[in-house]
């Protein structure tokens, strides 16, 4: 699994890919997504393992690195480790801030090598069944996608549904694939291209939270001292491996299921962290079960979440959908296939995310203490810097002015969309979904003669789409439960 | 904590026109109703060339889909109506402007100048003062990156004033 890697060029690229997902995530605001997508661009250089292996690296790096901010300075680096602050923040308050952040950094690498190895095992198989998939099929599984947003995404069901066709309205701007014919590009030639992921994902998370930090200039950190980091006793690690191991698992199979990533997971994980705890009222106090019931599901789901995306080219997060556009941009079509042709490929993608939780574990223990200086850094710098690498790297790609227009409009439209409570995540989803949805509904129709109804003759399709009646009906079940309680 | 529950206060006090759920779910279905006209004038495939549905279907149903959402975020909105959003700092709508600045000198003047100038107005904006971190955000950095992606990505910026100089 780990030979294609053996080479100076390859160990060095995830060193640094490690060194940049943590820096990252510690930073908060950025993170794993949109330190992906302002890295797409220079990955053109590379050859596709090496981009890869660089945007994989900075996937579980980045996903980590959240638990520093969030243990010291309350603060989520990335929404992944929202859960994290819970516990981490009141422990580090007590003075026990390298207890806290061992435990994060432990239970993180544990969940993270966990994943890989349900990666390494899951994804040819789902790969191996995904042979039995049509167009019906795909379309149906892209539809459960995006109705798993709405069954347990972050915020309001209906409101992720929206913002999930949005993202998939956004994606029939441009020529009609099937026919040629202009859809929604106003006379505009740029447009006719449609509108590429890169600005839209820029946007929508880079400059929309350099609006949110516009917001928030004066809001000052308090920054709980870092001495060390301590390995957890014996007795901690009494306390939580159950933990570790349930939430590592949890965190895996949200991680699979498509659209989903590591901040529901987290969520989940540290919940049933506490319904298991023998001492749940010690939760949000600074439980360590809280701590490694949330970092180390936040961690598995980057295995999980590759799943889908290697095997069937369905996102798992928004992360992974960066890597998926990562992986379009050099020419790979995610898919069985892939699993058929390109073995060393594949073995490149786990054994990269495998030494990158290995490599995290390490930059953890011994340079915390320097990634939490970075989060000194005033935002007053940082952002404008920022901006410039974001205005740069979307232009970089197709060389389009038009493209850095998009993506400030964007940033505007995802400011607002968070401040009324419709997440970002499920556009990118759309956006990446959209042709795959359309198309296969399109050519599935061509099958089937216009008849609608041959969808339901089809047994893999029809349990996706019972699937996705489940997850619709998921959330009024949940909130008829919580108002019964 | 006092303006976190100030904030999270439902705003029942005010006429329905001024609620955000109002405001909000308007703008969604103006704009979802304008593109679904705009889908009228898309060309119409003949029927011997077209495969399954014609190429306005599709933006049609998920325009559709988009406004019937909508009007049920609406109307859940009505019985348990949003919270009231704290209005928005000077510094945001500055930002903003620099971003409408950004989009005029770059196609005006100079896209290196644009991004230098957004960089020093939002960093003196948000609270520097300091003129060698002004400088360094707003020439130093831009330069580097430019150089950056122009020696390593091979890549060409737009002509302007100062691109030109650095060109020839």
């Amino acid at each position: 699994m780990l030979a294609p890697l053996f080479s100076s060029k390859l160990l060095l690229i995830l060193f640094f890919g490690t060194l940049f997902g943590l820096i990252l995530g510690v930073l908060p605001g950025l993170g794993p997504t949109t330190g992906g997508a302002l890295i797409l661009p220079f990955t053109m250089t590379l050859d596709p393992l090496s981009a890869i292996v660089l945007l994989t690296s900075i996937y579980c790096a980045g996903t980590y690195g959240g638990a520093i901010t969030a243990v010291l300075i309350n603060t989520p680096g990335t929404p992944a480790a929202a859960a994290t602050c819970l516990d981490g923040y009141p422990l580090a308050q007590k003075g026990e801030a390298g207890r806290a952040l061992g435990m994060a950094t432990v239970s993180s690498t544990v969940g993270g090598i966990f994943s890989v190895v349900i990666l390494v095992f899951f994804a040819p198989i789902l790969a191996q069944l995904a042979y039995e998939f049509g167009q019906p099929e795909y379309f149906a599984l892209a539809i459960f996608g995006l109705t798993m947003l709405a069954s347990i995404g972050e915020g309001s069901p209906i409101k992720n549904l929206i913002a999930g066709a949005f993202g998939i309205l956004i994606s029939t701007v441009g020529k009609d694939f099937m026919t040629s014919i202009d859809r929604f590009t106003f006379g505009i030639n740029e447009l006719t291209e449609g509108i590429g992921f890169i600005p839209v994902v820029v946007g929508l998370f880079a400059m929309s939270e350099m609006l949110t930090q516009s917001t928030l200039i004066n809001q000052v950190f308090n920054r709980i001292a870092l001495k060390a980091i301590k390995l957890p006793s014996k007795e901690d690690y009494k306390k939580t491996w159950k933990t570790i191991l349930r939430s590592s698992g949890i965190g895996s199979f949200i991680g699979v299921l498509p659209a989903e990533g590591g901040t529901v997971a987290s969520l989940i994980g540290y919940s049933e962290a506490k319904r298991f705890s023998k001492k749940p009222e010690e939760f949000g106090k600074g439980s360590i079960e809280g701590i490694a019931g949330a970092e180390a599901a936040n961690n598995a789901a980057t295995g999980g979440a590759m799943v889908p995306t290697l095997a069937l080219g369905i996102p798992g997060s928004a992360t992974t959908a960066v890597i998926l556009t990562g992986l379009i941009i050099h020419g790979v079509r995610p898919g069985p296939d892939l699993f058929r042709e390109q073995p060393d490929f594949l073995y490149g993608i786990f054994g990269a995310m495998l030494i990158a939780n290995i490599l995290f574990f390490i930059f953890g223990f011994f340079g915390a203490k320097i990634f939490a200086r970075i989060t000194l850094v005033p935002n007053k710098i940082l952002w404008p810097m920022i901006f410039a690498v974001s205005v740069c790297g979307t232009y970089s790609l197709n060389q389009s002015i038009i493209d850095v227009w998009i993506m400030l409009f964007f940033g505007v439209l995802g400011f607002f969309m968070r401040r009324y409570g419709f997440s970002v995540v499920p556009v990118i989803i759309g956006l990446i979904l959209g042709e795959l949805v359309e198309g296969t509904l399109r050519q599935s129709l061509v099958i089937f003669d216009g008849n609608w109804l041959m969808f339901f003759t089809r047994p893999i399709a029809l349990t996706f789409f019972i699937l996705s009646l489940i997850a619709l009906a998921f959330p009024l079940i949940r909130s008829r439960k919580l108002k019964k309680k | 904590m006092k303006n976190v529950q100030k904030s999270k206060r439902a705003n029942k006090s005010l006429p329905f026109f001024f609620k955000d759920e109002f405001k909000v779910s308007f703008v969604i279905i103006f704009i979802s109703l304008i593109l679904l006209l705009t889908t009228f004038t898309f060309d119409i495939v003949p029927p011997i060339l077209n495969r399954g549905i014609q190429p306005a279907t599709f933006p049609k149903a998920l325009l559709i889909l988009i406004i019937a959402m909508t009007l049920i975020v609406y109307y859940l909105a009505t019985k348990n109506p949003w919270k009231i959003e704290k209005k928005l700092p000077r510094s945001f709508f500055l930002t903003l402007f620099s971003f409408i600045l950004f989009v005029i000198v770059s196609k005006a003047l100079d896209f290196f100048l644009a991004i230098s100038a957004l960089s020093i107005f939002v960093a003196y904006y948000w609270g520097e003062k300091r003129l060698f971190y002004l400088l360094l955000v707003g020439i130093i950095f831009p330069i580097i990156v430019f150089v950056f992606f122009e020696t390593i990505l091979g890549l060409r910026f737009p002509p302007g004033i100062i691109t030109n100089i650095y060109y020839s």
